[in-house]
């Protein structure tokens, strides 16, 4: 059986990656891929330790996860269409007009 | 109550209506000219006089009835109720009407005499108004004389020292309005002849009385817890409270009296008061409201009887007021002046009579002085309109209907030399061409000269009587006698400077006698004044004897507590006084009538008498003692009051530089270093540092996602951090 540091390890390079991604890029679909990323690895982890535990709480709290994050793909997409139809662009850099 | 079995019966019910009638005539007589104005008719002078006359005349038909009734009730004093007045916790003044026959008597006086003065100035005043340019006045004449009648009303049948008081205050508003009725004429004249000069100086005298008055009621109320006539005078005769009291209560009672009344000190007003028109000076200068002063002494008889000594003051101060103006008298030009100071010599015998405890000779001389010195200035008003005739020849043809024309007459007169109509110099030989004036006018003097039978000769006697009677001091009788002597000789000299001789101006020369609303009271009151005097008949035989003062009795006799006594009459002090009249009239004729006065002589008194004379003729120096020794120390001390400590110390010292100029300090260091410095500058550091650090924040705001994700990572972390690593 893998031990759960294995486990840890992974979900903190995904997470890392994901967070890298959302704060390196520039393209929408990207950080939105990144987030996604974050999000799983956040599951990776609650999946590891139920199983660990053998709590059945944190396999179910996945799922919910999994829905919130289909519900958020989305709004979001929906959000990146119609930027993109008012600045014939994803990047997010351009919709920056409400800065200070 | 004693009285309530007789109050059912006669007229006493009536009583309110002496005031009302006058009260209401004056109503009329103020709103209907603009009623009429405002139906585009006019409230001419016919309906104005009638008013007037009616008002006065049913007071006069009030006043018999209650005489009538009185009668019938054998003097027993009534009290009528009207209506309460004040009523504060236990101090409660009731409108009452006292109807006694001290009261009425002056009610009848007062109505009587002032009826016919109101007949008179229907007459006087028509050619007045028109003399003066303003015929508009003629109802605000009536006004103030119907307003006077009510007011001595309310003075003579109030029942209480407070009633008293507002009629004594409301006739000295009359008095007021009437000395000062031409206020806008003559306004040149910086003598005392200026005629709002002439009102303020009777107002303000009477205010200087009136204040001994007040105190007087201070005191009384003080002491007494009332005002009301029947409370006190019962209550005075076994008074036992602080030595001195009673007496302090007469003492500031005779200095009203000496205001109202014109006695020393406070007589200089009533010369003066002649500026009025002449009726006002017959009616309320001689006849009725000066006399308000020796009715007060009667009245409060039982108060005057309750000290010693203060008798012997009052008395002095008649008798020495009678013999002062009596020889300033012999000194003046002015007709109307010599009469004024005839006035103020005889209420000096009045008051002299009332102070010796003669109650009855005293109100004796007041009802026959009413008579005679009313006919005389009425006469003399008759005299001056005459004279004021020959001077306006034109005048003639004005009557009612062309007052348009008079009016031009006046502006017409404006370059005419100065004209005093009342001047005597200007007069003489006046006997043939006013001959009713004439015959009046001597009635009127031989009266006040004391002749016999004539009215004035049974009173003054009467009181030469009690004088020489008088226990007090003999001065009082010294004085009078020849105060009596001065008055004869004035007199004389009037008559012969007035009507006898030669007249000595173009208009003495064209004068034309009077209207015959002018000439029948004059010819009613030279009857009083002819048989005025038998009412009090001094002898057993014939008439009854001592009628006016066993009618007064009932008053006297119930508040003094005794029966008065009547002196015989005595022969010898009639014969003197008679003969010393006589002597000083035939006097009087030796110098003015044996030889007329020729225009422009001077006076042979003067050169007889010399500085004696000048003395006389400027009234000793009195104004300008008192100019000099109240009057203008007065006006430095208002003027130090006013300039130096009231403008330099409070307002330019006190004011200004004490609470302006410190303030201002004040309020210059809390607006500059104090709001500016401080309070200012920390609003500046909290807008400032605001503004400093959202500058600075807002750069944070960079509009990149990314850049917001990073800070919210970078708070996970460092929160997470603590709460894993450092707990």
């Amino acid at each position: 059986m893998v031990p759960i540091d294995y486990y840890v390890a992974l979900s903190a390079v995904l997470f890392t990656i994901g967070a890298l991604g959302v704060l390196t890029r520039r393209n929408a679909i990207i950080i939105f891929m990144s987030i996604e990323l974050m999000l799983n690895a956040g599951n990776l982890l609650f999946v590891a330790f139920a199983r660990m535990y053998e709590a059945l709480s944190g396999q179910i709290f996945v799922f919910f996860v999994m829905t919130v994050a289909a519900a958020e793909v989305a709004v979001g997409l929906a959000l990146i269409v119609a930027v993109f139809r008012t600045k014939n662009t994803i990047n997010i850099d351009e919709a920056s007009t409400l800065k200070g | 109550m004693l009285l309530s079995e007789t109050t059912t019966t006669g007229f006493f019910q009536l009583v309110p209506w002496i005031v009302f009638f006058p009260a209401i005539g004056l109503l009329i007589n103020t709103f209907m000219p603009l009623v009429m104005k405002a139906l585009k008719r006019e409230w001419g002078e016919p309906a104005v006089a009638i008013t007037g006359v009616t008002a006065s005349g049913l007071a006069l038909v009030v006043s018999v009835l209650q005489f009538i009734s009185l009668r019938a009730a054998h003097g027993h004093e009534q009290v009528v109720g009207v209506a309460d007045w004040l009523n504060i916790g236990s101090f409660n003044i009731p409108w009452e009407f006292r109807v006694d026959t001290l009261s009425v008597t002056m009610m009848l006086v007062v109505s009587g005499v002032g009826t016919l003065i109101h007949l008179y100035s229907v007459g006087y005043m028509h050619y007045d108004v028109r003399y003066k340019g303003d015929p508009k006045s003629y109802a605000r004449f009536f006004v103030y004389l119907n307003l006077f009648i009510a007011m001595m009303m309310i003075l003579v049948s109030g029942n209480s020292y407070l009633m008293l008081f507002v009629g004594w205050e409301g006739v000295g508003l009359c008095s007021f309005l009437l000395i000062g009725f031409w206020y806008t004429k003559n306004p040149d004249a910086t003598d005392g002849t200026k005629n709002s000069y002439a009102a303020k100086k009777a107002f303000i005298a009477n205010r200087v009385g009136d204040f001994g008055f007040l105190m007087a009621m201070f005191i009384t109320f003080w002491h007494f817890g009332t005002l009301s006539f029947s409370e006190i005078f019962p209550e005075v005769a076994h008074y036992s409270g602080p030595d001195g009291l009673i007496w302090w209560i007469a003492g500031f009672m005779l200095l009203g009296v000496t205001g109202k009344s014109a006695q020393i000190p406070l007589y200089v007003w009533l010369p003066d008061a002649m500026a009025g028109p002449t009726p006002v000076s017959a009616l309320i200068h001689a006849a009725t409201m000066v006399t308000a002063g020796v009715y007060l002494v009667a009245r409060s008889a039982p108060v005057f009887n309750a000290v010693e000594g203060v008798h012997v003051l009052v008395a002095l101060v008649g008798a020495a007021t009678a013999l002062f103006a009596a020889t300033i008298a012999v000194g003046q030009y002015d007709i109307k002046k010599v009469l004024a100071y005839s006035t103020v010599s005889q209420l000096g015998f009045m008051v002299a009579a009332v102070g010796m405890g003669a109650y009855v000779a005293g109100m004796f001389h007041l009802v026959t002085h009413a008579f005679f010195k009313a006919l005389l200035f009425l006469a003399s008003g008759s005299v001056i309109l005459a004279v004021e005739r020959g001077h306006h020849p034109l005048e003639e043809t004005g009557d009612a209907k062309h007052t348009g024309h008079d009016s031009h007459h006046d502006d017409h007169d404006a370059h005419h030399e100065v004209f005093d109509p009342q001047d005597m110099r200007n007069m003489g030989g006046l006997r043939k061409r006013i001959p009713w004036t004439f015959w009046t006018y001597m009635a009127g003097t031989l009266a006040l000269a004391g002749i016999f039978p004539f009215a004035g000769f049974w009173s003054k006697d009467e009181i030469l009587l009690d004088a020489s009677h008088f226990e007090g001091t003999a001065l009082v009788y010294i004085f009078l006698v020849i105060a009596a002597i001065f008055t004869a000789f004035y007199m004389g000299r009037q008559v012969w400077m007035v009507f006898f001789g030669e007249p000595r101006h173009h208009a003495a020369e064209e004068a034309k006698e009077s209207p015959w609303t002018v000439l029948v009271p004059l010819v009613v009151l030279a009857v009083l004044s002819v048989l005025g005097g038998f009412m009090n008949w001094p002898f057993k035989e014939g008439l009854e004897p001592h009628a006016f003062g066993h009618w007064l009795d009932y008053t006297f006799a119930v508040s003094t507590g005794h029966e008065g006594h009547f002196p015989e009459f005595d022969f010898g002090v009639a014969i003197q006084s008679t003969i010393l009249a006589v002597a000083a009239i035939i006097g009087s004729w030796l110098l003015y009538g044996r030889k007329p006065l020729k225009a422009g002589q001077t006076d042979p008194l003067a050169k007889a008498l010399g500085p004696i004379f000048k003395g006389m003729n400027a009234k000793w120096w009195v104004d300008e003692l008192y100019q000099a020794v109240i009057l203008t120390p007065y006006e430095k001390l208002a003027k130090f009051l006013s300039q130096t400590i009231d403008w330099n110390f409070w307002h330019d010292w006190f004011h200004e530089k004490g609470i302006r100029d410190n303030f201002q300090r004040l309020a210059r260091f809390l607006a500059d270093p104090v709001d500016l410095g401080f309070i200012d500058r920390i609003s500046h550091w909290l807008a400032q540092g605001a503004q400093g650090s959202g500058g600075w924040l807002s750069k944070l705001q960079t509009g990149y996602v990314r850049n917001y994700a990073l800070a919210v990572f970078t708070g996970v972390v460092a929160i997470l951090g603590y709460l894993i690593l450092l707990r």
